[in-house]
């Protein structure tokens, strides 16, 4: 007989005008794996962060074990046996795993008894769940798959029943997503009941028994598992029938326009993160570059937009060099030069957030004609443009005037797209373009490389996404520890194959 | 407490209604001070009302001062759009000082219109340069510019004492000052410009200087929002990774908006020197290099708001000394406190009731519209 562990009823929750979540009912039952997906901006992670007490919902009833509980702070969700693991992990760098798990629950002022029963009570859950972590190591010496097994294992020690994870895939190479699920899957054989919020499809066909879906702050369907499929889910989620493969002409190639050689770049540590890389992109061709996050994409993509200094190596443009250690065009000079850089971070490094849009908009070209004469503005050319380019692209809502953090993830994106896309540049970078962009959104930007591409662009595809890259390269190379560590013709190549090229393994 | 939607407030809920409440507040605080210091907080009212607006001559030592304040103003709010924090305003007017006399006095061989715009720039220029040293620093060095600006004003205020005192001092007198400029020289004043109507009135500081900072408002203005260089130097100020991503460079920023808002701090001593002393006196800027932080903090960092702002302390300084005339109880360190409580409302507490008061009006607005 199953029972439900979580209950909610009626959860409202806003932030100012956005309606996060709206009328959410949601039935948990005990010892399940239940999935909750949906697209980004979908209200999973602000439903989850209200059930672990981050945010209290405007309305509506918890229920845990039956019983009406108030959260109103994390603490309150730990000790009615709620843990999660969040997207970002929440442990201090230079402290060991101990010390990580038993902060904030020291129990004792100078440490000794509670620290060696907290010891063995670790060792032991461990041993349960095969989570096989030195409890002794410091958290920078460990692999992002590892920090996540602290996390989880925090939220055990800490007497978690219903443990929600964020989005734990995200950071994971394919390997270390198998091990995760193999620990999931023990941990639901010994009675813990899992709640997975993803947007991939796959991990929901592959572990859950039960699924609920989101769309737009509402929930739109829950299902078991074995009754469904990947369509069916997609199709809940964005609303409509969604094409999962791209159709994708066959373009011939022209020459090469952009050449790396021997490329070595230092990160702002002095820590080489480059380590001679040689890249060949024709026009009329994407090249993906994949690999797992922090592996040297980042420092990659700034050096070849100028805004990061080569250590050693050369970069060509058109047949002309335009960068080496002694001489090198900064950003500007590249972007005249017929070179667009959509970066990777777009509110770090993409848009300046506080700028309105039509600021944004112009970012980069400001100092080019029609936008600007003499150092003065064409206030009414900008707009004029803004406007344009806000219909093309459908940014939505279309004002100019709007401050660009009142613009949703996705159609931040396609500001920064329509801006670098618009100058017609002869080679692209791109760095992650559809991180934390909705479902609808993904499509539109994917057809606009493509057409790029099709027109005679070059292009580089940086992505952590591999159903992107697979999706749009008609090359591949891989990156690991700073070198392209393998590369293959994007026809027959497997997923599985990436993946261990991307975890270094081979 | 519920979020506000920032995107339903009313423009003149958040930019008139909200600093006015502060404002009243701040008052009412600084009222019960008044109170405790044993005089009466509504008799001081009518005094500063009256002394700022009552009599022609106390008008114009308000618009003096808000002269002043404006400049001062202006001078930190470009700079913070670059996100710096200039601080050293009070040096590099002190500074400007030396340019608008060295100019003024080396070129009387020209047309006195010549003199006054060579002068003006004279004041500009050393006031820039005076904020090119701590710019340079932080663009090179990474050196904080609010802990060097403010080291730069102590060096400002020694070497123009060591100026005054042993190279340019007038020698014919005793103060540390230097030589009158000559008459024909001196900026137009109110009490000239009033008597061509026929009015007649006595002395008043008050002189065309006034007109420039308003155009330096509207150069402000101009700058900061409608040209190129405004445009980057708000980029570096709010995102410097995304400006140097788009090809925009931070240090060539960080100077040019220094040197910028040094210049305007200089045009204080085009008041003060060209206008007012006719010469150069110890100490001329008299702490209004500081009290314009205030007035740009208040006044949002935006030349409209830094207007009212600067007039606002001009009332404050010149009702202030009116009070502190008739009052004995009140001496002129209580309306330092006075400033003070007002910066502190409209300042570090400008957000006290700002979520209650767009709450109240933003409900309103709904209930009207549903009615």
């Amino acid at each position: 007989m199953v029972s439900p562990i979580l209950e909610l009823t009626n959860i409202n929750k806003s932030f100012g005008h956005v309606h996060a979540n709206k009328n959410i009912n949601l039935t948990i039952n005990k010892g399940t794996i239940h999935g909750i997906i949906g697209e980004n901006g979908a209200g999973k992670s602000t439903l989850m962060s209200i059930v672990f007490g981050l945010y209290q919902a405007n309305s509506g009833i918890i229920k845990i074990n039956g019983k009406e509980i108030n959260l109103r702070s994390p603490k309150d969700s730990i000790i009615n046996g709620i843990g999660m693991v969040h997207q970002h992990f929440m442990l201090v760098e230079n402290f060991t795993v101990l010390e990580n798990i038993i902060l904030g629950f020291e129990g004792e002022l100078v440490f000794g008894k509670n620290l060696e029963k907290a010891k063995k009570d670790l060792k032991n859950l461990c041993d349960t769940y095969k989570l096989n972590i030195d409890l002794n190591s410091t958290i920078s010496d460990l692999s992002v798959g590892f920090r996540q097994r602290v996390e989880i294992l925090k939220s055990l020690y800490r007497g978690a029943e219903i443990l929600i994870l964020d989005e734990p895939t995200g950071v994971l190479t394919p390997q270390e997503v198998d091990e995760l699920f193999k620990i999931l899957r023990s941990l639901n054989e010994e009675g813990k009941t899992i709640v997975l919020i993803t947007h991939k499809l796959i991990e929901i066909m592959d572990l859950t028994s039960e699924v609920s879906v989101m769309r737009q702050g509402e929930m739109v369907g829950h299902t078991k598992t074995e009754d469904t499929n990947k369509e069916q889910l997609a199709e809940m989620m964005v609303g409509r029938t969604v094409l999962l493969r791209l159709d994708k002409s066959e373009v011939k190639t022209g020459d090469v326009i952009f050449k790396v050689e021997n490329l070595s770049v230092k990160d702002d540590l002095d820590v080489t993160r480059v380590k001679n890389v040689n890249l060949e992109i024709r026009s009329g061709e994407i090249l993906g570059l994949a690999g797992v996050t922090g592996n040297g994409q980042t420092e990659l993509l700034e050096a070849l937009s100028g805004i990061r200094k080569v250590e050693s190596g050369e970069i060509y443009l058109d047949g002309k060099k335009v960068s080496d250690r002694q001489n090198f065009l900064d950003p500007r000079e590249l972007k005249e030069k017929g070179l667009a850089h959509v970066p990777e971070d777009r509110q770090r490094m993409g848009l300046v957030t506080d700028f309105k849009a039509y600021e944004n908009l112009i970012f980069g070209y400001h100092d080019q004609q029609p936008f600007s004469k003499s150092s003065i503005l064409n206030h009414r050319d900008i707009i004029s443009h803004s406007k344009k380019i806000m219909e093309e692209y459908d940014v939505r809502p279309q004002s100019p005037n709007l401050v660009t953090s009142n613009f949703s993830g996705g159609n931040q994106q396609k500001i920064i797209l329509s801006r670098e896309l618009n100058e017609k540049p002869k080679v692209l970078l791109v760095g992650q373009p559809t991180r934390g962009v909705d479902i609808g959104a993904i499509e539109f930007i994917h057809q606009r490389l493509i057409d790029m591409r099709d027109r005679g662009a070059a292009i580089l595809l940086v992505s952590v996404e591999l159903d992107e890259v697979l999706s749009l390269s008609d090359r591949i190379v891989v990156m690991f520890d700073g070198k392209v560590v393998g590369e293959k013709e994007n026809k027959n190549v497997t997923d599985r194959e990436l993946g261990l090229l991307m975890a270094g393994v081979i | 407490m519920a979020t506000v939607d920032k995107s339903k407030v009313p423009w003149w809920v958040s930019n008139l209604i909200v600093p006015l409440v502060n404002l009243t507040l701040a008052l009412f605080v600084s009222g019960i001070f008044i109170f405790i210091a044993g005089e009466n907080p509504y008799e001081a009212v009518r005094l500063i009302i009256y002394g700022s607006f009552g009599y022609i001559e106390g008008f114009a030592y308000t618009l003096y001062y808000t002269t002043n304040f404006i400049f001062t103003g202006l001078a930190f709010a470009v700079a913070f759009h670059c996100r710096l924090f200039n601080i050293g305003g009070e040096g590099q007017a002190y500074i400007g000082g030396l340019g608008v006399f060295l100019v003024a006095i080396n070129f009387s061989f020209l047309p006195v219109p010549i003199v006054w715009l060579l002068s003006i720039a004279g004041a500009f220029a050393f006031g820039a340069a005076w904020a090119f040293i701590p710019a340079y620093l932080q663009a090179t060095r990474g050196s904080h510019v609010v802990i060097t600006t403010i080291m730069f004003n102590f060096i400002a205020a020694s070497l123009m004492v060591f100026l005054l005192v042993d190279v340019i001092r007038d020698t014919a007198q005793m103060g540390p000052h230097t030589v009158a400029l000559p008459k024909e020289q001196w900026l137009p004043n109110f009490k000239d410009f009033a008597a061509l109507f026929g009015i007649k009135i006595r002395y008043s500081p008050l002189n065309i200087s006034f007109l420039l900072a308003i155009a330096a408002s509207v150069f402000v203005w101009f700058l900061v929002w409608k040209t190129r260089w405004g445009y980057e130097m708000r980029a570096v100020g709010h995102n410097t990774q995304a400006a140097i991503y788009a090809g925009i460079s931070p240090y060539k920023n960080i100077i040019i908006a220094m040197c910028i808002s040094g210049g305007l701090a200089g045009l204080l001593a085009v008041n003060e020197v060209l206008g007012v002393h006719h010469k150069i006196v110890a100490g001329f800027p008299a702490g209004y290099g500081f009290t314009g932080i205030a007035v740009a903090l208040m006044g949002r960092n935006h030349p409209i708001g830094i207007f009212p702002a600067a007039f606002l302390f001009g009332i404050l300084y010149q009702g202030g000394s009116e009070v502190t005339f008739d009052m004995p109880n009140i001496t002129r360190y209580m309306f330092v406190a006075v400033q003070g409580v007002i910066i502190l409302f409209s300042g570090a507490l400008e957000n006290l009731f700002r979520p209650q008061i767009e709450n109240f009006f933003v409900n309103r607005l709904n209930l009207k519209a549903k009615a």
